[in-house]
């Protein structure tokens, strides 16, 4: 599903540039809270004239826009949500413990994702998590920094990587 | 507990000024702003509820998009030492 | 007091043990690299705890709803950051100490 980018002109579809209006008009009602038709004129305009630019500057595609894994992050941000809890509690022993038992390692691991977006989404959550660091993202695998020898196992058991790719591939395959 | 909130925030960034004091090296300095500013933003949505202001939250909204901006501006211009060229024409 | 304000100050609490514990990592920690990690703990679980225990403070209002945005921004603006940072310190050739095993 997840087409491969193109360099160059591309066409927005619909369904992006109406998710970027419908998510820009809900996140400036839910900053504002105005009712008045007036303002809420100018709040519209506001919008429209932001997915003029976004358009323009040709940001609204699936990356910019990601309605294809929307759905899929519903269930994966509570996940790592947990797993970046764990890590913050591991972490935090680190530093408190007086002799700072840290095994700092450079080393690779294997992503399997398909697009740029899922890519970035996997690296983000290894660097979101503590513990661990993206430090480079080639084209099929990601250089991490791991702090402990706890933080490296855990990422290279693979679970990340294998819900991101999940995560990726949304509710037209699964 | 908001009085006690602030105070750990604030030592927390009084450590975070420690390390971009000592270095040793630019991207030790410019990590420790990192932390700095976020902390920053916290501190504005807790020190709006002490003092009964919430609204103060656009302002921590903002500082987020800005510090973000700037923390990206600033490696940009270290990268490749100017801020306006288009990274696609070096490609 | 009421059980609202109780676990507000408990998470606020917590919140605010991981903020300096992540300050004290970054004084501590010997490389650069190993101070970008302390950098994520006041970042993610820090500061979602203290969001939280403000969100319990507010109520459910629009004020609760701006506290979980900022939450949003901090977790998806943080690591972008943080891997920018990181990247640009190892393409700038800032070596990355390894230690062997324990």
């Amino acid at each position: 599903m997840p087409e491969t980018p193109v360099r160059g002109r591309r066409k927005p579809q619909p369904a992006h540039v109406l998710a970027t209006f419908a998510w820009l008009a809900l996140v400036w009602w839910l900053w504002s809270g105005h009712t008045e038709p007036m303002i809420i004129g100018f709040g519209v305009a506001s919008c429209l004239l932001v997915v003029w630019l976004s358009v323009r500057m040709e940001v609204v595609d699936d990356e910019g826009e990601p309605i294809s894994v929307a759905l899929g992050l519903l269930g994966y941000v509570p996940w790592l949500l947990l797993e970046i809890a764990k890590a913050n509690i591991h972490v935090a022993g680190v530093i408190w413990s007086p002799r700072l038992p840290i095994r700092r390692r450079l080393f690779s691991v294997p992503t399997s994702q398909a697009s740029e977006l899922g890519n970035a989404i996997y690296a983000n959550s290894i660097t979101l998590t503590p513990g661990t660091v993206a430090l480079d993202v080639r084209r099929d695998t990601i250089l991490v920094h791991a702090l402990t020898q706890d933080s490296q196992e855990g990422l290279e058991t693979g679970e990340m990587d294998r819900r991101v790719t999940k995560l990726e591939r949304g509710w037209g395959e699964a | 507990m908001l009085e006690f909130a602030s105070i750990g925030i604030l030592v927390t960034m009084s450590l975070a000024l420690v390390r971009a004091l000592l270095g040793p090296t630019v991207y030790d300095r410019i990590l420790a702003l990192n932390l700095f500013s976020t902390k920053t933003v916290l501190l504005i949505a807790v020190a709006g509820f002490l003092t009964g202001r919430p609204e103060w939250l656009d302002l921590a909204l903002l500082y987020t998009l800005i510090s973000f901006i700037s923390l990206l501006a600033v490696l940009r211009f270290s990268k490749y030492g100017n801020l306006g060229d288009d990274e696609r024409a070096k490609r | 007091m009421s059980v609202i304000e109780i676990s507000s100050g408990v998470l606020l609490a917590l919140g605010t043990f991981f903020c300096v514990t992540g300050g004290i990592g970054l004084l501590r920690l010997p490389d650069f690299y190993s101070r970008a990690h302390a950098g994520g703990l006041p970042d993610t679980l820090g500061a979602t705890l203290i969001l939280a225990g403000l969100v319990l403070l507010a109520g459910p209002n629009l004020i609760a709803v701006k506290l979980v945005m900022v939450g949003v921004l901090l977790h998806v603006t943080s690591p972008t950051g943080v891997h920018a940072l990181a990247k640009a310190a190892y393409s700038r050739g800032v070596r990355a100490e390894e230690d062997s095993s324990e």
